[in-house]
Order: structure tokens, then sequence, then C-alpha cells
């Protein structure tokens, strides 16, 4: 009987499974195929990506391509890719190492008005960042330092989901004895810092850092208003431009495969990136998640 | 869609919103330790570069909009204090309505659309565990690792009649004026499903397995199980990816800007009020009337995030 039973469910399960296996074939379809296409039609000539079938190779340009997106109007791609790799490691770091002083003295510091400041921050996480982004622009437009790489990097820098969540993950993973041992030791407030949490938060640190590099790499609204000399676009803002200028076809030819071919460069350091660091981003996502 | 959802850990870590009940008792209770100064000074020091960016980017910017959008700027008198007129001039204008109208359409739809996407994809590699169920979360999370711009030049070209795809399969302009809001609610869609399927298998993988068991036993099959009583027990995860995809809804700017040049005439400059605002201020420099739309967006989305967890609060975690 036993044996049965086995039998059945083993066969319901496979029954189950297959349909289950056909649902997830299709859906993978669904999310991979525009980045097929993006490949393949990296490999074409502007002409080619016009004439040929758009889910297969033709004429292989792919070399031609890289060479063209790269001295296009003086090599400023290189430019552009440099400027989202600055943006994205400077707001990155920083914000990551404030958040991760703040959220430290939030979850184990006590100092007057800790609370109050604590609770303004929660109410603050639900104002949308891009309601805020046109008046900073106005109010930096004051200080002047509107289209400089400051009107990119400073506002990233303020990151309160971060405080929040190495909030709750210091709270939650180091015991107030452990500082204690170390303070009774003779280790200022700092070093205590230093030499004991700072170790223990390196994942939750990892996971922070991680995330708002990525929204710094992805980031367009913000330096869409701030900047305008394109020297310092990061590449979402330039390669806009040019998908501007090929669409409305203003100015010269139109090079679609130019754009074609900088969309799969500069998403392929984030692949790449995600593809590596899996275990992190996930857990990034459950971090402080319902428990 | 919006930088809003770029924040980084943000959509997620709100999964669990909830300031944990523990949270409150060791800045009051527990051991009443005086603050000793030493401690007192650190803590500060350390929370200083925060709190002066809290004050320089979010304060700060929140009362200077919400002062320039109750001045009015003149040819004769320059700026005069003009009360709420601006705002009553965005309740009245229709282009502010109208766009309010579409992105209310676009949520009812999309939303569901895509949280239903996440959900079967999650329930999906939560009961099946094989190989190809690993490579299937991985192929769906994907699209959320791609700039919502260049995602969105893609879409551009697989949309289009020349070098798309699509258009060879099925005879449609996915760019007309009637069909345009779906075919950005695909982009959406497509960019953001794996995303909110990861918070949701989170949440399926957090539950007990042993539950399973017993309704195994009364008979019940996959489906049953799936349907009523692992979705029901992920309502809190479900809750706060439905939220944080309004929020996003609301602030719907990038998307159409990228495609506007491949039909002006559909996606126009109001297309949104997000797109509004932001067009006020850069095409038309009406900088007090584009703050006062970019306040009450903003209003709206702070004020609706708490109605929404407020009211389904005892569904979700938070408490």
């Amino acid at each position: 009987m036993s044996t049965e039973t086995q039998a059945r469910r083993a066969g319901r399960v496979t029954g189950g499974s297959l349909a289950a296996h056909i649902l997830m074939g299709l859906l993978a379809l669904y999310f991979l195929l525009p980045f097929w296409w993006l490949v393949v039609a990296a490999t074409k000539s502007n002409d080619g990506l016009f004439q040929s079938a758009p889910l297969w190779f033709s004429d292989f340009q792919l070399i031609e391509n890289l060479k063209l997106v790269f001295t296009h109007e003086n090599g400023i791609y290189l430019t552009w890719l440099r400027n989202s790799a600055f943006y994205a490691v400077v707001s990155g770091i920083g914000a990551t190492v404030i958040s991760a002083l703040a959220g430290y003295a939030f979850a184990k510091l006590r100092f007057p008005g800790r609370g109050a400041l604590f609770a303004l921050l929660l109410g603050l996480i639900m104002v949308p960042a891009t309601a805020l982004v046109l008046p900073t622009y106005l109010l930096l437009a004051q200080v002047d330092l509107v289209d400089t790489i400051w009107a990119v990097i400073l506002p990233s820098l303020l990151n309160p989901f971060g405080v929040y969540l190495l909030r709750v993950y210091v709270h939650d993973s180091i015991p107030d004895e452990m500082l204690e041992a170390a303070r009774i030791d003779g280790a200022g407030e700092f070093r205590v810092f230093t030499s004991v949490a700072l170790p223990a938060m390196r994942p939750a640190l990892v996971t922070v850092l991680l995330f708002t590099m990525v929204a710094s790499w992805n980031n367009f609204f913000l330096p869409l208003v701030m900047l305008s000399d394109n020297q310092l676009y990061p590449l979402t803002v330039g390669l806009r431009t040019w998908y501007m200028s090929a669409t409305l076809g203003n100015g010269g030819a139109a090079l679609f495969n130019v754009i074609v071919v900088g969309s799969l460069v500069a998403i392929i350091p984030l692949i790449t990136a995600f593809l590596m660091l899996q275990r992190h981003w996930r857990g990034g996502l459950t971090i402080g998640a319902v428990k | 869609m919006t930088e809003v959802r770029n924040e980084p850990a943000a959509a997620p870590a709100a999964a669990g919103l909830p300031p944990r009940s523990g949270a409150r008792s060791t800045a009051g209770g527990g051991r009443k330790r005086k603050w000793n100064l030493r401690e007192a000074a650190t803590g500060w020091l350390f929370v200083l570069p925060f709190a002066v960016l809290l004050v320089a980017f979010l304060l700060l910017p929140m009362a200077y909009a919400f002062k320039i959008s109750l001045y009015r700027s003149t040819l004769v008198e320059g700026e005069v204090f003009a009360y709420f007129d601006n705002y009553k001039q965005a309740f009245d204008d229709p282009l502010v309505r109208e766009g309010v109208v579409r992105v209310l359409i676009f949520g009812l739809i999309q939303t569901p659309l895509m949280i239903g996407i996440a959900l079967l994809a999650a329930l999906l590699i939560d009961a099946a565990t094989s190989r190809f169920s690993r490579f299937f979360r991985l192929a769906a999370f994907v699209p959320y690792a791609v700039p919502v711009v260049i995602g969105t030049l893609m879409w551009g070209f697989l949309y289009s009649e020349n070098v798309g795809p699509l258009s060879g399969l099925v005879n449609v302009d996915f760019l007309s004026g009637s069909t345009v809001l779906a075919s950005l609610g695909n982009i959406v869609t497509w960019q953001w499903a794996g995303y909110n399927m990861i918070v949701l298998y989170a949440a399926l993988q957090g539950l007990p397995r042993e539950i399973y068991e017993s309704a195994k036993m009364d008979g019940a099959g996959q489906v049953q199980i799936a349907l009523r009583i692992k979705t029901p027990m992920i309502s809190s995860a479900l809750v706060l990816a439905t939220l944080f995809t309004i929020m996003g809804t609301l602030q719907f700017f990038t998307e159409p800007l990228i495609l506007q040049p491949l039909n002006p005439g559909a996606i126009t400059q109001h297309y949104t009020p997000n797109l509004y605002a932001f067009n006020q201020a850069f095409s038309f420099q009406q900088y007090n009337y584009s703050a006062a739309i970019s306040f009450l967006l903003g209003a709206v989305v702070f004020v609706g995030s708490y109605i929404f967890l407020f009211a389904t609060r005892k569904r979700s975690a938070l408490r």
C-alpha cells in the first residue's frame, strides 16, 4: 500500500510539475526574449538591423559596432560609462558609510533626540523620491551646484531605507553584551563601532552597498534634471539623447546600431555583477522582510 | 518605472517596514541607563552626516517646493504671493486631470496583472524544485538589473515596425494612441514582475512546510494548497508589493518620456502628472506651477501610502 501511494503521489507530482514547468518555460521566454533580441541586434549593421530577421543573426558586425560605439562623437560613450561607474561607486560607498554610522547609532547608542529623529525618518521613508527631484534642482540652482557632479552625488547619499535596514540588522544581530564587553576592555565608542560592530554588520553592508550602487547606476531622473553638460552625463541620460536624435531624425544619420550596442554594453556590468552576487541580492530583498 | 523603485532596498525592505515591537523598548525601557555624555556625543556624531543630508535633500526641498508653490511670477510685479492659486489651477487643469485619470487606469489594470504574474511565478518555483526552476528564478529577475531607460529603449525597438520581431508576429501598431498605454504597461510588467516574484517567493519560503502535510492528507492538490493556503498566508507581502507598485505608478515618468519621440501625438507632454510637472518646469519655466503639481503628487503618494498601510495593517505585517 505504501508503495502504491508513493507511486500515485510521484505520478501526480510529475503531472503537476510538467504543467508547472511549461508555464515557467513560457514566462522565462517572455523575460528573456528581449535579451536575445538585443544580443542578436548588437551584431548587425544599421542596415542589417532593418533588413534581416529580427531574431536571428545576419551580417556579423559586432566588432565594428563596438568600435563605432566607442568612437561615435569623439568617444563620448566611454566618458558616460566612466561617469556612471564613478557616480555608482561614490554614491554607493558614501551612502553605505553614512547609513552604517546612523543605523548603528539608532540601534545601539543612547543620545537625546534619537527617538524623535528615528520617528521622523520612518515618516519620511514614504516621501516619493521623484517628487523631490524638481525642488532639489531649484534649491541647488540657488547655490550654483546644478550641472556639477555634486548635484548627482549629494542627493544620492541620502538613503533612509539603508539606515532603517541597518538599524534593524544591528538591533537583531549584535547583542549589547558584545559591545559592553569591548567597552569594559577599554575601547572607545568609535573603536567599538569599527572593530566590533562593523565586522558583524558585513552581510547587511554588502547588501546596502549593492543596492545603492545599482540604484545609482540605473538612476535617470535625477541626472536628467541636474545635468546639461553632456560630458557629465551617466549612460542612462546619454543613451537617451542618442535615441532622441535617432528617432527624431534631426541631424545626421540615425545610427540605431550604435544605440543597440551601447545598451548591451551598458547592461553587461550589472548583469554580470548580479549573476555573481546572486546570494546577496536575494538576501537583500528579504533582510528585514516579513518575519 | 520610477526613481522610487530605483531606491535601493526600498521596496523590498518595506516588505517588513514594521518598526519592530522590540525597537522602541531599547530606546526607552530595558535597562534604564542614564545618557552618558561620551556616548550621547558619539551618537550625535554618528547620525550627523545622515541628519544633515536628511535636512538638505529631503526637508528643505519639501519646504522650498511648498513655499514657491504659493507664489506666482508675473511680468509686472515679479514674484507675488498667490495663496493656493496654483493648487486651484492644478485642480481645474484638464491636462492634470487627464494625466491623473490615465495613471489611475494604468494602475488599476497593470498592478493586479503584474502582481498576479509575480504570484504565479513565485508559487511555481516554490512548488517545483528542479534545476529549471532555479534557472527560471534567475531569468525572471534579470530584467530588474536593467536600467529602466535601457529596458524601455529595448522595448521601443521591439515594438517598432521595422526592426522589432513582434510586428512580424501580430499585426498591431504597438505605439498608436489606443495601444501605447498597454505597451507601456508591458514594459513595466516585464521589468518588475521578477522583482516582486522574489519578494513573494521569500515570503513563501518563510512559511512552515508542515502545514502543507495536513492539507495533503485531507486530499488537497498542489493547486489547492497554492491558492487556499500559501496565497492567504503571504497576504502581507502581497499587500506591500501592491503598495509599492501603486506608489511607483503614480510617479510614472521614465517610460513615457523615453518612448515619446516614437509617437509624440499619443504620448503627450502631459501624459502623466509627473511628466507634466517636469515639462512645466523645463519646457515652460513655470516653476511655481510645477512645484505645486510636484508637491500635490508627493502628498498624494505619501498620504495614500499611509492610508493604504493603515487600512491593511491587519493583513500586512505592520503593527
